[in-house]
């Protein structure tokens, strides 16, 4: 899919590029309409430009960034903290049938516990600091890229394995020549999933309790400034966060896998 | 000790080249020998599956067999043990008079799928095996480079398998297999899967390029035609459990043209080896 993306031609590009700014455009007209049919005050549903002003003179005068800093902190070495074990141990799961039937079990319960649950009790544990975020973004990303790794990496082809053996390739090369390479693809689809699940863990762990971060402004916005402008910037500040983390991925899925 | 004739007494891919020298067996290694090799499977509960029992055969030097059979008769498993992809559950695999313990670069193996690494180019796969036995960047360049030349796919060096035809995929296997120069090569039916004028064609191209560097090779095929036509020997697996029912010479001078197919010659040994083959399936 996304090498078919890259080899498009420019002309195809350009009436993507227009097809989504004109989605858009449709979305922002709506907004407008739906605040002026059904007359919505500003504290309820405040109207885009009201939104787009509040954004560009939050992030001005410094009101959204330090909070954004913080969250994307979080998002990137909680990503990191859950990503690399998770490619650990979906290989496992995939090669040792004994890991998965010992291990799956509680993955599956540690996944099926909604985050929200957990997330006041690692405050708990962790405090208000960067580290109960951390965890949270690390837990709720871990799934999701196991299950992809374990999944890309059963399904490499046992012929392939069996080539590298008649070369006397050793475990590694194998792991490194053919096994990373073929599961790639399956990889990036948990990365996906697993980036913008991090958006969701910081955020979830912020209103659990912290001193900083969007999640927490996004409280503060509701309550105390009762500013609804500034809550709706900040959702649009946590959606394109989510947007560019995950359109990171789709760049380094296409430099690794695309030219397939 | 196996039945089939003493090497002098055939005529070998190499006879043109030997008759001045004959070389000893040292010098033009690739000889191998199997001793009474056994091999089963575990199957669901009942008994095991024995796909080969008692296996007595002895490949020379630059002699070319042709292993035939049934399905079931054990061949591929034949050629993963001498591969040293599998261990016999009994008997002795020799290369050379050292046991087969593993894997062997001097023996090289081409599978029935041409078995490429569908993200890389044909001459990073044809690098892959120098690359797995850490060959330097340069020394594996000019190997590739040299051999994609002889396969005739140095156009198609930058493409990747998706865009090649099937003949040009598995000459690519072929290559990779050539890059470590084994003394022994194994042939899974390599060409089954291709169309028969493209197979007669590779055919021929292999021996060519086999004869060259004196080449042991030992073939799997289907086809009783093919077996005449390119080997030294033919030797007939009983259906399973595999054993040898027959080790016959192919009385055919080299080099071999796709006219010799018509001889007499050839007619009589397919008359043979198919009375075997028949003799198995009763």
């Amino acid at each position: 899919m996304t090498a078919l993306a890259s080899r498009r031609r420019p002309s195809t590009r350009i009436s993507g590029t227009l097809a989504a700014l004109l989605a858009l455009g449709a979305f922002v007209l709506g907004w407008k309409a739906l605040v002026v049919v059904a007359g919505y005050p500003p504290f309820i549903l405040p109207p885009p430009e009201q939104v787009a002003a509040r954004f560009i003179e939050a992030w001005a005068d410094g009101t959204i960034a330090p909070h954004a800093r913080r969250t994307l902190v979080e998002i990137g070495l909680g990503f990191a903290a859950g990503a690399g074990p998770a490619l650990v141990v979906g290989y496992v799961l995939a090669r040792l049938p004994l890991a998965e039937q010992l291990l799956s079990p509680y993955l599956v319960a540690a996944q099926a516990t909604p985050i929200l649950a957990l997330a006041p009790l690692l405050a708990l544990w962790f405090g208000p600091g960067l580290t109960a975020k951390i965890v949270i973004c690390a837990l709720i990303v871990f799934f999701p890229i196991a299950i992809a790794t374990m999944v890309g990496v059963r399904a490499v082809d046992d012929r392939l394995v069996e080539l590298a053996r008649s070369l006397r390739a050793t475990r590694w090369q194998i792991v490194r020549t053919l096994e990373i390479p073929a599961a790639l693809p399956a990889i990036f689809g948990g990365l996906r999933v697993g980036v913008t699940l991090a958006v969701v863990g910081a955020i979830v762990g912020e209103w659990a309790g912290a001193d900083r971060g969007l999640g927490l402004l996004v409280n503060l916005a509701r309550g105390s400034l009762f500013d609804i402008p500034l809550l709706f910037a900040t959702l649009l500040t946590i959606a394109l966060l989510g947007i560019v983390l995950y359109g990171l991925v789709v760049l380094a899925e296409r430099s690794l896998v695309g030219s397939r | 000790m196996t039945t089939h004739p003493p090497s002098g007494g055939e005529p070998t891919r190499d006879s043109q080249l030997a008759l001045d020298a004959a070389p000893s067996p040292a010098a033009m290694p690739g000889r191998i020998d199997l001793r009474d090799i056994a091999v089963s499977f575990p199957s669901g509960g009942g008994d095991p599956l024995v796909a080969l029992d008692g296996i007595d055969l002895s490949v020379e030097p630059g002699q070319l067999v042709a292993l035939i059979g049934p399905n079931g008769s054990g061949k591929s498993t034949l050629l993963r043990v001498i591969a040293g992809l599998l261990s016999p559950d009994r008997g002795r695999a020799t290369l050379d008079g050292r046991p087969i313990e593993g894997p062997d670069p001097r023996i090289g193996l081409v599978f029935q799928e041409p078995r490429l690494l569908p993200w890389r180019t044909t001459e990073a796969n044809v690098a892959y095996p120098l690359e797995i036995a850490g060959v330097p960047l340069q020394e594996r360049r000019a190997k590739v480079e040299t051999l994609l030349r002889t396969v005739g796919l140095e156009e198609a060096a930058k493409q990747v398998p998706s865009q090649l035809s099937g003949g040009m995929r598995q000459r690519a296997a072929i290559a990779r297999t050539l890059t470590l120069e084994p003394r022994v090569l194994l042939l899974d039916e390599p060409f089954s899967a291709l169309d028969e004028l493209t197979r007669e064609r590779l055919n021929l191209e292999l021996l060519a390029i086999t004869a060259r560097t004196r080449t042991t090779i030992i073939l799997v095929t289907h086809s009783v035609q093919e077996a005449i036509f390119l080997a030294d020997r033919v030797v007939v697996l009983s259906e399973r459990p595999g054993r040898v029912v027959a080790d016959l010479p192919v009385e055919l001078s080299r080099p071999r043209s796709l006219g010799d197919l018509d001889a007499a010659v050839v007619s009589a040994a397919a008359r043979a080896i198919r009375q075997h083959l028949g003799e198995v399936a009763s």
